[in-house]
């Protein structure tokens, strides 16, 4: 695996686990590889998928059953859109913004060019 | 699990390599350790396998004092060197030869890396080229799961495929109980696999801490003049910087710029990681 220089590696782990879930190779109520399992798959620390675990946890995308494992939540594929909904509204529009300002396009440019793009 | 009161160490009188070193390391972990070139990395290594002995200060690893190189300390520790010197046998004889030596020695990781090394097993090592040699020696090394391993630079001599599946090996090999010390200066070849990481320099140790604490204490990225940061380096992708994460920022941690920043404003690391 290759990791990008602008994320924490944890973060980027975890991207890919929700991707996988998006994509239906995790499914719903059932579990997902070991800590060890990923970790040797991705060439990092096991302590690393540890951190993405707990964050998956708390944002409710997967759940521990003690002794068995992590599952993937019922609701998972929700929860990740909603984070990457946000994500994108907080993250990513302002730099988006401020290269439009930059480079003076306008409001009607972009949807225009969003117009085409829905349409191709 | 490893811990070094003041210990000094010089190989000429009044020259010393370790100054008044004071280290404190927790199981479980993979640490790297970072230095420039001959800042006393190796020699670090030496005082705590007890292949040197400190001339001051108290040295503990794992409740022994390595220079009395009790058998049970021997049989909970195993130092790769940088430079691996084999005996001229097949690896299958060598590890009918190493193995009795460890009481945790695994033979199903040993299968594994002669495996995914792929190992000739019947070739004697003193035929082998230096980065085949060096694969023999990792595998007695990783098989030996020892709760302590130190490795001496371990990537050097290895072809690309073969860092990465050195990296898969560490990973999948080591147990909770157990830590890796890793020195190198290759630090992308590790950067994904180490949790810690030592910098030592000028005799010492100046930062010893897991990255999830260096992340929370600092941030790593491109800067604008606004931004307040006390290194900096330019890159083709803009200027970088290293500052005081004040604002819970999550970004990845560089072991470049960190090595950089800690080298380069040790006062100002000191600060912020003692706050």
């Amino acid at each position: 695996m290759n990791y990008t220089n602008n994320q924490s590696i944890f973060l980027q782990i975890a991207d890919r686990i929700c991707d996988r879930i998006l994509s239906g190779e995790y499914k719903a109520d059932e579990r997902i590889p070991s800590v060890r399992e990923l970790a040797v798959e991705m060439e990092v620390n096991p302590n690393t998928v540890m951190r993405s675990f707990e964050r998956l946890q708390a944002n409710e995308i997967i759940y521990n059953k003690r002794g068995l494992g992590y599952f993937v939540s019922p609701s998972a594929g929700e929860e990740i859109r909603k984070m990457r909904y946000t994500q994108f509204v907080e993250e990513i529009l302002p730099t988006v913004f401020k290269e439009m300002q930059l480079l003076g396009v306008s409001v009607e440019d972009l949807s225009k060019a969003y117009e085409r793009y829905i349409n191709k | 699990m490893i811990q070094l009161k003041e210990v000094s160490f010089a190989y000429k009188r009044n020259t010393p390599v370790l100054d008044k070193l004071n280290l404190k390391m927790t199981p479980g972990h993979i640490y790297g350790l970072l230095g420039k070139n001959g800042e006393g990395k190796t020699t670090l290594l030496h005082v705590l396998c007890g292949l040197l002995f400190p001339q001051q200060g108290d040295c503990r690893v794992m409740g022994y004092v390595p220079k009395e190189r009790a058998v049970g300390f021997l049989q909970q520790i195993y130092l790769l060197p940088e430079e691996v010197s084999l005996p001229d046998v097949t690896i299958v004889e060598y590890g009918r030869m190493y193995a009795p030596f460890f009481p945790d020695f695994r033979k199903d990781i040993w299968d594994t890396c002669i495996e995914s090394f792929e190992i000739e097993t019947d070739r004697r090592m003193s035929k082998m080229s230096l980065g085949q040699r060096k694969k023999a020696a990792i595998t007695l090394a990783l098989a030996a799961h020892t709760p302590l391993l130190l490795m001496d630079e371990p990537t050097n001599g290895l072809d690309i495929p073969s860092k990465a599946v050195f990296r898969r090996l560490v990973a999948s090999s080591m147990n909770d109980e157990q830590t890796v010390i890793i020195s190198t200066h290759q630090v992308r070849d590790l950067e994904s696999l180490i949790d810690s990481v030592l910098i030592m320099e000028r005799r010492r140790i100046l930062l010893n801490s897991s990255l999830d604490e260096v992340s929370k204490r600092l941030f790593f990225r491109p800067v604008t003049a606004d931004d307040n940061v006390f290194y900096t380096e330019q890159t083709p992708m803009g200027t970088m910087g290293v500052g005081e994460n004040v604002l819970n920022e999550e970004t990845p941690v560089s072991l470049e710029l960190l090595f950089q920043a800690v080298t380069q404003q040790p006062k100002e690391i000191n600060r912020i990681f003692t706050r």
